[in-house]
């Protein structure tokens, strides 16, 4: 279902997207409508599927899983069945908590997060290297996150 | 840390897909009272495991069309030109996350565009003139498909 967006829901939606856990009344004051047009104008784009979801962030860290890497693969390519194979077994990984595919000289990415870098090794080791159809890898380890923001400059 | 029972990363679970379930509906799924559930989703709160929400929008509905990843390599490293990179770099709306990453790279990117002309004048204007910024590699996100991770 597509709908009409105005400077409004832009509104709305601009400062929700920066400080989802902001109260409905808090949200209107500063998109500067009232809390029942706030109400209705978030409903409605809930309803048409431009807010598609409302999701719990997990912190893995505080969960015990000390290291996150970004595991970067470029896949044989003359293996037509080269993408699906390796996601598919990729989601077999209960460690890997992101999968992402691209065009570039990356052709997929995996976020992986491990209790610690013994953890990681073994990971690695006995999960990873072990994906079928994997040409290239490179890891990036994660040092800190400065910014993680769902907004968008609307 | 704290100790998690099946009923804590059942709820976890749960929460993952869909942020917006009450004490009541949780404890309903799996057996419990809504103040048991209450009591359950507070502590996971506090211990810091349940950190906030994410709100997940259709990008193309909204306008933006282009999600790109960077990989930045900095020209000249030292303690000031980190910070100043950061500074500059988080202040670009465009920008959704930056990460400081070891390896190949310095700093991982993710940068949203109303498409690829748009995200052009992002990497000319706003990225290419960071302080300190060398080489940069970009790749055009395709899909994305978060997973539960490791509670099952």
């Amino acid at each position: 279902m597509s709908i009409q967006i105005d400077d409004t829901d832009r509104r709305i939606l601009r400062h929700l997207l920066a400080d989802p856990a902001l109260p409905t009344a808090e949200l209107a004051t500063r998109a500067g409508v009232t809390q029942a047009t706030c109400w209705r104008r978030i409903d409605r784009l809930a309803e048409a599927g431009v807010i598609s979801a409302r999701q719990a962030v997990i912190d893995w860290r505080a969960l015990g899983y000390a290291v996150e890497v970004s595991l970067r693969f470029t896949l044989d390519k003359t293996n037509p069945r080269a993408f699906d194979e390796f996601l598919a077994a990729a989601r077999e990984v209960p460690e890997v908590i992101g999968i992402e595919t691209f065009l570039g000289r990356v052709d997929v990415r995996l976020n992986i997060i491990a209790r610690d870098m013994q953890h990681y090794q073994q990971l690695y080791r006995e999960r990873i290297l072990t994906l079928p159809h994997i040409a290239d890898i490179e890891a990036l380890m994660l040092i800190a996150t400065i910014k993680d923001s769902g907004g968008l400059p609307l | 840390m704290i100790d998690l029972d099946d009923t804590d990363r059942a709820f976890l679970r749960d929460l993952a897909r869909d942020g917006t379930l009450s004490a009541g509906e949780l404890g309903r799924r799996h057996g419990l009272s809504q103040p048991a559930a209450w009591r359950r989703v507070k502590r996971l709160e506090d211990s810091g495991i349940l950190a906030g929400q994410r709100i997940l929008v259709d990008r193309p509905a909204l306008g933006f069309g282009v999600t790109v990843f960077l990989g930045i390599k900095l020209a000249t490293k030292g303690r000031v030109s980190l910070e100043d990179f950061e500074r500059a770099v988080t202040a670009i709306p465009e920008v959704q996350v930056v990460q400081h990453v070891l390896g190949l790279f310095d700093y991982r990117l993710r940068v949203v565009a109303r498409d690829i002309a748009d995200f052009e004048r992002v990497l000319r204007r706003r990225i290419m003139t960071l302080p300190g910024v060398g080489q940069v590699e970009a790749n055009v996100l395709l899909t994305e498909e978060p997973r539960p991770g490791p509670l099952g």
